[in-house]
């Protein structure tokens, strides 16, 4: 009787093991629930979305993609716990974007998983961390970065201001920690280059959503006398300062790096139009109508936005990539994934192999009202004014890459 | 430089007026009950999300009203309930109860509202400015706020010192137990007073939630500022609340408009230092959101009954 | 609360029933590896290691000293991040091969956290320590927003956002142990917890242990007999300060990376709600609440998106109805056990069990389908393996079915309950 009932049990693992070798799972680690939650759901959602678009093409090199969310509550201690839940559960390839601190964190963590556990190795898709050492000083081979990083993005933002001679004086505000460092960092650098003739009349910084009430800063920014102001601010940072900018009447354009995250055009509605400048690799009103016919399906079907088109980059790239390594082996994978170059509705992307950075065109947008597709069930949306070109954006690495053996 | 004086100023009285309204509710609870409410911040929230709500379907002004009642039906409700339950356990198992009220109320906003903020506006006729300065608008909603909040600054003082209502309260504030032998229900009481509280906390969020914003962590980022401005005004002491907030609106908002570093100010004292510094490169804006948490630690060091308070927490 | 460690001990002679706890924990900490393999299973372990002695740490201000502290994480990350640097520096000084931190293992690290945190506390303690109450809760919420704000405007102490990165697999070896897998790690927590968890009830044995108990109870009344409560709390907090110090570097050892979000007042709560879960006035509550906090933290979001709701509706429960915790729920049965009354009072409490789990299950179904109602994408809320479509009225009904029956069987066995009192 016991044996019975052994073999039984023996057989349905089994079963389910032989299941699990026809699925690719992705792990998103991510805020799915508390303070942060409404970053982190929107993205599993579009992963979601998006595997199901995929594994009607076939998947993964015939292997259907599932995807796992586990929640980190953007603490990245939190996150390693969730990593090494993801990795017993047979996952290889662990997806995450929200908070350098945890991208840090994992970037460490899996380059040590992938040493101590040869024949195990785990692959790091990152989709939004931003900190540019990520593909310079502390590259890994384990690591790829599916968004512009930080300084590509100001890169950007410099390339359109150069042509832009109505700005003459820009003010920069930022949050108080690492990033928003780098972001005035890279601003004064960039612009004394390309615009040696601009003067920065400010370089706020203030901390990190602690800051309830922004009209002393605005009053700050208004009397400067700045025709531009340029912020890195993300969440709560984004919206208040820019309502507390249209309460004032405060007419400089704001050109950030997170205009259109979720809550923003919600928040600021009237008050962000032709306010709220955005660089991006996306914008509302894509011209493209197979895109268009995803996000207006994508909003209906989940409910979130396609806001995270990289994502769906991401996704598409590793698709390529295992079907022409014909494996979802991550080392084989990661080996044809460098290098690896695709044709996206914005343009061809390339996963450059010095560094694992993503290389892409990037868009400016401006919030404008009465668009086809509204963003979060409004009619607001962001509209292109610019197209800034992949090699306009692309910056050169430090990255020295140390590669395991074939 | 003159428009930055004078519109720090009024946007220090009004950020203090703001706090004021807040800190008011909590003052009262606590020199009434003895408990520091740590949810105090989590019923201004409800305040805003009640009235986002009601005001889709029956307007601003209504919600005005509205709102802030639901809030205090809340907070009675959970006077009733459950503080009057742990009451016996002692100060600590209060506080802790608090804690994890704010914990939950929080999460309950979460699931019912979502995580994203919501479109909680000032009305339309309100957006229009008010005046015009220095080519800087004043928006006409932050008129009114501030008028809203000076009225219900003038209906507390009436109602606590003009009426038998605010005689009774007063009175058991100090002699709680006397109160109660002259025959009046001090526990029910209690509960009007904890949902009075919570009301203004909730009509500050009516007014808050356009003003700022309306999203779930609105509590957590203002709860502790509060806390502050209760300490420093000294514990129980409603003049002191009222000094400390718009001390503490002030300050901050001043701060912020001042760019001189640490090493500016030991420059100009005469050491010479790197004004680039990590240390000395920070400026007296980067610390004015901190300057609530330096002044409360100053103020529990030096003069631990704070500027108005008779008795020491 | 205070009843359960208020009862004085008879004199601390030798016993060996004094001894079968440690030696039961030792054995249990001994036998845990042959029982578990997974990777996952390891880190869980690990961390509620790290989250015991934490928790313990905490209670010596809470529970046994009376002091509301907002601010512990600022000792347990000072801690974290001076374990941290040493590490750098141990990797350095091997690579070099000389110099004093070559031959400093990391078994050692949580020495140097405890050393962090202690120095930590006594310098900015005594200030503090002056009374206990609200005005400890406030200063040292104060210090928690400081530090965590300090922690993000200096980025070459505390590494900015990305935190400081190390590597545990430096300097030498001590029995022969790697540290490459989190089951190698878990034997430096075992053997830390031990000592921790060993060192912390020893403190409460010592006369300033006991001097922190009566200075909670009656702080006047030691004036009188000539103790100055502000030096006992200050000792306690220098105590206290230090433990959380080891954990913090114990975790650093653990995670291998540390950023300043855990000086900030989210882990200084977390120290909270795990004291407080697991029994404030009992030694071990603190390690019964860290374990299930711990688990529900890390565990519960995968069956649930509302996995912080239901640790705080816990929480709120316990303050409630069960001021003495977990902990002393199981010191209630254990006392009654050593009396010989288990047998009469157990159907009392049973009953009442079973009405708490039906309270529970009808809350469960009202928060899921709360949470399908307004931000459903599967559309069914799943409880207990059923699925619950919050448009028809069957889970609905469901939720008062479970909630009238809790009330039921609370009613009927009332007076269970009321025999035993």
């Amino acid at each position: 009787m016991l044996k019975s009932i052994f073999t039984f049990l023996a057989a349905s693992v089994l079963l389910v093991s032989t299941a699990n070798a026809e699925t690719v799972k992705l792990a998103l680690i991510d805020p799915l629930s508390g303070a942060m939650a409404g970053a982190g759901q929107p993205a599993l959602s579009h992963m979601q979305f998006e595997a199901e678009r995929l594994n009607a093409k076939g998947g993964l090199n015939g292997n259907k993609i599932e995807i796992v969310g586990y929640d980190n509550k953007v603490n990245p201690q939190e996150s390693l716990v969730q990593l090494q839940k993801a990795i017993d559960d047979g996952v290889r390839y662990i997806v995450q974007g929200n908070g350098s601190s945890v991208a840090s964190a994992l970037i460490s963590a899996v380059d040590k998983h992938n040493r101590r556990n040869p024949g195990k190795e785990v692959l790091f898709l990152n989709y939004a961390a931003v900190d540019p050492a990520f593909t310079n000083e502390r590259c890994t081979f384990w690591h790829f970065r599916f968004d512009a990083n930080a300084d590509m993005k100001m890169n950007a933002i410099t390339s359109w201001m150069a042509d832009r001679k109505d700005i003459k004086k820009v003010y920069l505000i930022n949050q108080d920690y690492s990033f928003g460092h780098a972001v005035s960092e890279a601003a004064r650098e960039m612009l004394k280059e390309k615009r040696p003739d601009i003067e920065v009349v400010g370089n706020d910084f203030h901390p990190l959503g602690k800051v309830k009430d922004f009209t002393p800063y605005v009053s700050k920014i208004k009397a400067s006398g700045a025709d531009a102001v340029i912020t890195g601010n993300w969440g709560q940072d984004i919206t208040l300062l820019v309502k507390a900018a249209a309460d004032y009447g405060l007419q400089a354009p704001f050109l950030t790096y997170y205009g259109a995250s979720s809550g923003v055009v919600t928040q600021t509605g009237d008050k962000g139009v032709d306010r709220i400048y955005q660089i991006n690799e996306y914008y509302g009103d894509f011209d493209d109508p197979e895109m268009a016919k995803r996000q207006v399906a994508m909003y209906k079907e989940k409910g979130w936005d396609f806001y995270y088109l990289r994502l769906s980059t991401m996704m598409e790239m590793l698709k390529k990539a295992t079907d022409q390594a014909k494996s979802i082996d991550p080392v084989k994978v990661a080996f044809t994934l460098e290098d690896l170059s695709m044709d996206t509705p914005t343009g061809e992307v390339t996963m450059r192999k010095s560094d694992h950075q993503i290389q892409l065109p990037l868009f400016m947008s401006v919030m404008k009202g009465d668009m086809k597709y509204g963003a979060e069930g409004t009619d607001y949306n962001f509209h292109k004014i610019a197209e800034i070109s992949r090699e306009d954006v692309s910056l050169p690495t430090t990255c020295e890459m140390r590669r395991p053996k074939q | 430089m003159l428009e930055v004086i004078i519109f720090s100023l009024l946007n220090g009285i009004l950020y203090g007026l703001l706090l004021f309204m807040l800190s008011s509710g909590l003052t009262l609870i606590f020199s009434m009950m003895g408990v520091l409410n740590f949810a105090h911040a989590s019923f201004y929230m409800l305040g805003a999300y009640f009235a986002y709500s009601l005001g889709m379907h029956i307007g601003f002004w209504p919600s005005l009203i509205l709102a802030p009642i639901l809030v205090a039906v809340v907070g009675a409700l959970v006077e009733r309930f459950g503080l009057r339950r742990v009451h016996v356990n002692g100060h600590v198992a209060e506080l802790l109860f608090t804690f994890g009220l704010a914990y939950v109320i929080d999460e309950v906003v979460r699931l019912i509202w979502g995580t994203v903020p919501v479109a909680y506006m000032a009305p339309a006729s309100l957006q229009q400015p008010l005046f015009n300065l220095f080519g800087v608008e004043y928006s006409m909603f932050r008129g009114v706020a501030m008028l809203i909040a000076i009225l219900m600054f003038v209906a507390l003082w009436f109602l606590l010192k003009k009426t038998r209502v605010g005689m009774m309260i007063r009175a058991a504030l100090t002699h709680g137990e006397m109160v109660g032998h002259l025959g009046h229900n001090v526990p029910r009481l209690f509960m009007c007073v904890f949902g009075f509280g919570c009301a203004l906390a909730g009509l500050a969020g009516v007014i808050g939630g356009p003003l700022l914003t309306t999203e779930p962590g609105m509590a957590a980022t203002l709860g502790p500022i509060v806390f502050v401005v209760v300490v420093v005004g000294g514990m129980g002491s409603l003049p002191g609340a009222f000094y400390a907030s718009l001390l503490i609106g002030l300050l901050q908002t001043f701060f912020v408009a001042i760019d001189a570093s640490i090493g500016d100010i030991l420059n100009g004292i005469g050491m010479n230092v790197d004004p680039y510094g990590e240390v000395t490169g920070i400026t007296l804006a980067n610390l004015a959101p901190m300057t609530p948490f330096i002044l409360l630690v100053l103020i529990l060091i030096f003069r631990p009954r704070g500027l108005m308070g008779e008795l020491e927490p | 609360m205070n009843d359960l460690t208020a009862v004085a001990p008879r004199q601390s002679r030798f016993s060996w029933r004094g001894l079968a706890p440690w030696v039961i924990s030792l054995v249990v900490l001994m036998v845990i590896p042959l029982l578990v393999s997974s990777g996952t299973a390891f880190t869980l372990l690990n961390l509620i290691a790290i989250n015991i002695v934490f928790a313990l740490s905490y209670n010596m201000l809470l529970g046994q000293g009376g002091m509301l502290s907002f601010g512990h994480a600022v000792f347990f990350g000072l801690g974290s991040y001076a374990a941290m640097h040493v590490m750098n520096l141990i990797d350095d000084a091997s690579y070099a091969g000389e110099g004093f931190w070559a031959h400093f293992p990391v078994l050692g690290l949580p020495l140097v956290g405890m050393l962090a945190g202690g120095l930590a506390a006594l310098i900015v303690g005594w200030p503090f320590c002056r009374r206990a109450g609200t005005a400890f809760a406030m200063i040292t919420l104060g210090l928690g927003e400081l530090a965590a704000a300090a922690g993000q405007m200096f980025p070459s102490v505390f590494g900015g956002e990305a935190g400081v990165v190390s590597n545990r697999m430096v300097g030498p070896q001590w029995f022969g142990l790697e540290l490459a897998q989190s089951a190698d790690v878990y034997w430096f927590m075992a053997f830390w917890l031990f000592v921790a968890v060993l060192g912390m009830w020893a403190f409460t044995r010592t006369p300033l242990g006991r001097l922190s108990n009566a200075v909670r109870d009656n702080a006047e009344r030691l004036q009188f007999i000539g103790y100055q409560p502000r030096n006992v709390r200050f000792m306690v907090f220098i105590a206290s300060g230090a433990f959380g110090g080891l954990a913090g570097a114990m975790a650093a050892v653990n995670f291998e990376i540390i950023t300043p979000e855990s000086l900030g007042l989210v882990p200084s709560g977390l120290a909270l709600l795990m004291a407080a879960v697991g029994g404030l006035g009992v030694f071990y509550g603190p390690i019964v609440g860290a374990i299930v906090v711990t688990l529900m933290n890390s565990l519960l979001s995968d069956y649930t998106d509302a996995s912080i709701l239901y640790v705080g509706l816990i929480f709120l429960a316990i303050v409630m109805f069960a001021p003495r915790g977990l902990g002393g729920g199981i010191e209630q049965v254990r006392v009654a056990w050593r009396d010989g009354e288990l047998a009469r009072r157990l159907p009392g409490w049973l009953s009442g069990a079973v009405a708490v789990l039906l309270f529970a299950a009808g809350l469960t179904v009202l928060v899921e389908l709360l949470f399908q109602w307004r931000h459903g994408q599967d559309e069914l809320a799943q409880v207990l393996g059923m699925n619950f479509d919050p448009r028809l009225p069957w889970g609905w009904l469901a939720m008062v079915v479970f909630f009238a029956a809790g009330v039921l069987v609370k009613r009927a066995t009332n007076k269970l309950r009321e025999d035993n009192a």
